[in-house]
């Protein structure tokens, strides 16, 4: 590569980070005045023309706080957790297609790649928990570890059948084999894509790991300032992936009619955001108990019977 | 350019292996190991196996470590409690023959000259699938069964007593 490419490279990446953080801060704006539409309340709508300034109010209140680590905690590794939950989930839009011919990196494991850091995301919570060095934190922190494992595996085995069907790791390709939207083929697949993206998010009906009515906050007990927003970005960063993921793999992507593919790109996952807030007003939160006994008797079985009739009805299908 | 990356990550991977014998802390040790399979999975994309690399991350890194953090988190290690036990009495034989290996290991670097690092073939998800999958079949059912097996035993050892 030469310098002029490098740069390219660096502009794309920049580009992409901006392009995320704004809409990660108007997502927390559209939540609130989604959810109080619902909830039959108004919501933020003081700073600036309906509201839109808020987050932006928010940022400024989180940014200028005093830089806090709390004595008994471990210094680094409360820092360091911070980071990697956004970290990670900005690093999976490297290669999640937004339009044809737009996306910046074709890699020919890019499913695996987005599994592999969304497991390293468990570190942050984990971490942060831990590092934290008080109960409710590093029970949050225990929580989450254990939810995120159990939800990974249907996760992974979901997606396994959207691989069969497309032949290919790679969201461009997936996304160009989808004739017929994924969602006609896979649709168990696609609900069990989401039940677990919503786990793997830390969203309700499954945000046990921040319960407020038995753990204070969670893992993020003891976090304040910047650090705090770290978190809650990569909470909104992750929604935001989760949503694309879906409309990549199993919503066809950029492919539709009349609109320019990014339009088409943009209303499904803005659609499935929007699902997103709605589950979180209607749905109480389950049990403990309630998550690991759905997540592991439920899903994965679920997960794996519908591989097995992917796999028999492909092999079929492109037998005959 | 692909040279100063490789060599960095190796630096890496061995500077944070050794640090998991030094590092007070049960939980920073554990966290060097992460660091040292991160950097390995790095070596394993620049030598070609994306695939490996991808499952290293996803298994080692993601799965195998979250657990042992789980365990040392529950276990409620303190610092200092990393120390090495003393040397048992028996360690000259185990030294001796591992003094062997690692002589063996020089003379076969030095023997073999190192060539063509730069030509690297990148093989594809589908190849490694069709090579697992086509000539070694038979050692792969026999992973499974091997695995069946030890789930089987997990099962076994954890179960209630019956009272």
């Amino acid at each position: 590569m030469n310098l002029i490419q490098w740069l390219l490279t660096l502009s794309g990446l920049a580009l992409v980070l901006l392009v995320l953080f704004s809409i990660a801060a108007l997502m927390v704006y559209g939540e609130r005045r989604i959810i109080a539409l619902l909830q039959d309340r108004l919501g933020p709508n003081r700073a600036g023309p309906f509201g839109i300034l808020q987050p932006a109010a928010d940022f400024l209140k989180l940014v200028t706080k005093e830089h806090f680590v709390p004595p008994f905690a471990d210094r680094k590794i409360y820092i360091i957790a911070s980071i990697i939950v956004p970290f990670t989930a900005l690093l999976s839009f490297v290669v999640v297609p937004v339009s044809y011919n737009w996306w910046l990196a074709d890699i020919n494991i890019a499913l695996l790649f987005i599994m592999a850091l969304s497991s390293l995301r468990v570190y942050g919570i984990m971490l942060g928990g831990w590092a934290s060095n008080s109960k409710y934190p590093l029970f949050g922190g225990l929580r989450s570890a254990a939810q995120m494992i159990s939800y990974e595996l249907p996760m992974g085995l979901a997606l396994m059948g959207v691989v069969i069907l497309s032949g290919s790791f790679s969201l461009v390709d997936i996304v160009s084999a989808q004739e017929i939207p994924f969602i006609i083929l896979q649709p168990i697949g696609f609900i069990i894509f989401l039940i677990c993206g919503i786990a793997e998010t830390n969203r309700l009906p499954f945000d046990l790991p921040e319960a407020e009515n038995e753990l204070a906050s969670g893992y993020n007990t003891e976090y304040g300032d910047i650090k705090f927003a770290f978190f809650f970005l990569g909470e909104y960063i992750g929604v935001l992936l989760i949503a694309a993921l879906a409309t990549v793999l199993f919503l066809g992507g950029w492919h539709g009619p009349w609109f320019p593919g990014a339009v088409w790109f943009t209303i499904k996952t803005l659609a499935l955001i929007f699902l997103f807030f709605w589950l979180r007003t209607s749905l109480p939160r389950l049990r403990y108990d309630q998550l690991m006994h759905i997540g592991w008797k439920f899903l994965l079985p679920a997960a794996l019977v519908n591989l097995m009739v992917t796999a028999v009805l492909g092999l079929f299908w492109m037998e005959g | 350019m692909y040279e100063i990356i490789f060599y960095l990550t190796s630096a890496i991977a061995v500077l944070a292996a050794s640090a998991i014998l030094i590092a007070p802390h049960p939980v920073h040790a554990a966290l060097y190991l992460v660091i040292s399979l991160l950097a390995l999975a790095l070596l394993f994309f620049l030598l070609g196996a994306p695939l490996l690399a991808a499952l290293q991350v996803m298994i080692y890194a993601g799965a195998i470590m979250v657990l042992f953090l789980f365990l040392i988190m529950v276990m409620n290690l303190r610092p200092g409690q990393n120390q090495s036990a003393p040397l048992a009495s028996g360690w000259k034989g185990p030294a001796f023959l591992a003094l062997i290996l690692l002589l063996e290991l020089l003379w076969i670097l030095n023997r073999f000259q190192i060539t063509a690092t730069n030509n690297i073939t990148a093989i594809e998800p589908k190849a490694v699938g069709l090579a697992l999958f086509g000539p070694y079949l038979l050692v792969v059912e026999v992973a499974a069964v091997l695995l069946l097996a030890a789930l089987v035993a997990a099962l076994y050892l954890s179960r209630k007593e019956r009272s």
